[in-house]
């Protein structure tokens, strides 16, 4: 019964949207925003990676929105585990000299990898979501790799603090001094294509990057001690 | 056969968001109708970058001298999935651990068995 309804409605769904792109076709020239973006978005922002300027510059206000969607959700996910009892210990069986010895080898070199895509940001297609994504990814490495290590609550959570807290200040400083508008880019655009350019935009991804990591792994090390 | 080749992207983004769509309606494990969220997401990120894509287009980085703006993809959409794709593994782990809970208290995952959530 509730597959017949579920491909009925799936079948309704469908024909909407079909009528809805049919006059869409795949590959046609895209729209203003975008061509404006491509246009101006060198002179405007010196960003080289215009998916950059428009996440940072045009539209960072989203962004920090975007961000506080992640900080309620990773406090949601501390709230909905924390209230569980905690169990006893577990007796962790220790893991292997090889996997230990592999851990402790590839940790620095995700994290020197995460930090360079989130501080070439500007510049190649990467930025700070995605580098904080693959600093979380060290650590998982870490937790299932060295059973038994933990990052301790107190640094995450001000990491995690101190890079909202930069991004918020930057955006004031922005409305203060630059323009008249909340992250307005004030400080020197640079050379195009090279790091020290862009102004804001390197500063507010590396803030991001830290920020997104340690969040990431504040929600790995709940899920982890839960498990 | 000219439909199919032309609009190869639209029919693969919308057959996972279907897909997704169909797990979440019919399956009873709470893990699964999980899954199927995360499947559905993955169609729309897909869909919409699609809906950026111009013909032989290259990314929107102007990394090296030369490269014609003409031919680049809309940033516009790529800057939305951009965030999306993070929201998304927020709302994972926050959907996960809601059935922790749900487990914890009512001792299984299945929703026919669980009275509040049942349909």
């Amino acid at each position: 019964m509730r597959k017949i309804i579920g491909i009925i409605l799936l079948i309704i769904i469908c024909w909407g949207i079909i009528l809805a792109l049919y006059k869409i076709p795949f590959g046609i020239p895209k729209t203003k925003v975008g061509e404006y973006y491509i246009d101006k978005g060198r002179e405007e922002t010196g960003a080289a990676n215009v998916v950059t300027s428009v996440v940072l510059n045009y539209r960072g206000f989203d962004t920090l929105g975007e961000v506080t969607v992640l900080f309620i959700a990773a406090i949601g996910l501390g709230a909905a585990l924390a209230t569980l009892k905690k169990k006893e210990k577990r007796k962790i069986e220790p893991s292997s000299l090889i996997l230990r010895t592999g851990c402790r080898f590839l940790f620095p070199l995700i994290l020197l990898f995460g930090a360079y895509i989130f501080i070439h940001g500007h510049l190649t297609p990467g930025g700070g979501f995605q580098g904080g994504a693959i600093i979380a990814s060290a650590f998982i490495l870490v937790y299932l790799g060295c059973r038994g290590r933990r990052i301790s609550e107190v640094s995450s959570k001000t990491t995690e603090s101190l890079g909202g807290l930069i991004f918020v200040i930057i955006g004031l400083v922005g409305l203060a001094v630059g323009g008249h508008y909340f992250l307005s880019n004030f400080l020197p655009k640079g050379e195009l294509n090279t790091l020290f350019s862009a102004g804001i935009i390197p500063i507010i991804y590396i803030a991001i990057g830290f920020k997104v990591g340690s969040e990431l792994a504040g929600v790995i090390d709940n899920l982890m001690e839960e498990s | 056969m000219d439909f199919l080749s032309n609009n190869i992207y639209y029919i693969g983004a919308f057959g996972l968001i279907f897909i997704g769509l169909f797990i979440i309606l019919v399956k009873h494990n709470l893990i699964k109708v999980i899954i199927g969220i995360s499947i559905l997401e993955t169609g729309v990120n897909l869909f919409l970058i699609a809906v950026g894509y111009i013909s032989k287009g290259t990314a929107p980085i102007f990394s090296r001298p030369g490269l014609n703006a003409k031919n680049m993809v809309d940033p516009v959409p790529q800057a939305l999935v951009l965030t999306a794709i993070v929201i998304g593994v927020a709302v994972l782990a926050l959907a996960l651990s809601l059935a922790i809970r749900l487990y914890k208290h009512y001792g299984t995952l299945d929703l026919r068995k669980i009275k509040e959530q049942r349909w």
